[in-house]
């Protein structure tokens, strides 16, 4: 059952507010990824403490790297339901996990960062691990 | 660490790996351990040589990807675990 709103609206708004485009329904999802040119991340948000807590820090941290994926986006596990279904059927192969990160080159999935490489671990060490996928798979922006 | 939920084991919330003394092994999310037992949430589990895998290439693949939710809540008496660590430490 999804938590209330009021609840979850800062934890939205975490994301939302480094630009981070929010899909709210399937359609939105199959629009975010039917562009497969250059990098794109997908962040699983949730609401839990433990995990979700650091995630979104360590994608504000991450953030800050020289090179990032062209376009970034976000699904909130557990409210929105259909995007969240929708955009997991792009890695189907995985199993779900919230929060994760799923990173995406020229339309292929090539890293996943699951909830329980999130677990335990300080937003640094987290934002760490996405700098280093965004070191191997992003170009540097010129200028 | 942790959450702030209270009165419950250090490695709640956090997905774990519980060995056995025997052919199992055990990934899901740890809801609480004491002496008496370990209790796991949205746990998988695997026995040795299960579609040709040991334990320890299931443990790898697991820390890789995750695990699909074969349990909703599983106990495990504690005296046949031998190991309770995260799985993100492998």
């Amino acid at each position: 059952m999804p938590y209330s709103p009021l609840l979850v609206k800062p934890m939205r708004e975490e994301l939302t507010g480094l630009g981070i485009e929010e899909l709210l329904s399937a359609a939105d999802v199959d629009r975010f990824m039917a562009d497969k040119t250059g990098t794109a991340m997908l962040v699983v948000n949730s609401v839990c403490g433990c995990a979700a807590g650091m995630a979104r820090p360590a994608v504000r941290l991450a953030l800050e790297h020289e090179a990032v994926p062209d376009r970034v986006a976000t699904v909130f596990a557990g409210q929105d339901l259909e995007a969240t279904a929708r955009a997991r059927g792009y890695f189907a192969d995985i199993p779900p996990s919230s929060p994760s990160v799923a990173f995406f080159k020229d339309g292929e999935l090539v890293y996943f960062l699951p909830r329980h490489r999130i677990e335990g671990r300080s937003a640094d060490q987290v934002a760490a691990d996405l700098k280093q996928a965004f070191a191997e798979h992003c170009a540097v922006a010129a200028g | 660490m942790g959450t702030f939920h209270q009165n419950r084991s250090e490695l709640h919330g956090i997905t774990v790996v519980v060995d056995t003394a025997g052919p199992e092994v055990f990934v899901g999310r740890c809801d609480d351990m004491d002496e008496e037992r370990v209790i796991l949430l949205d746990a998988d589990s695997h026995r040795e040589g299960e579609a040709g895998r040991s334990k320890a290439d299931y443990v790898r693949r697991a820390a890789r990807f995750g695990v699909w939710k074969k349990h909703p809540r599983l106990v495990l008496p504690r005296s046949a675990v031998t190991s309770v660590r995260p799985l993100g430490d492998f």
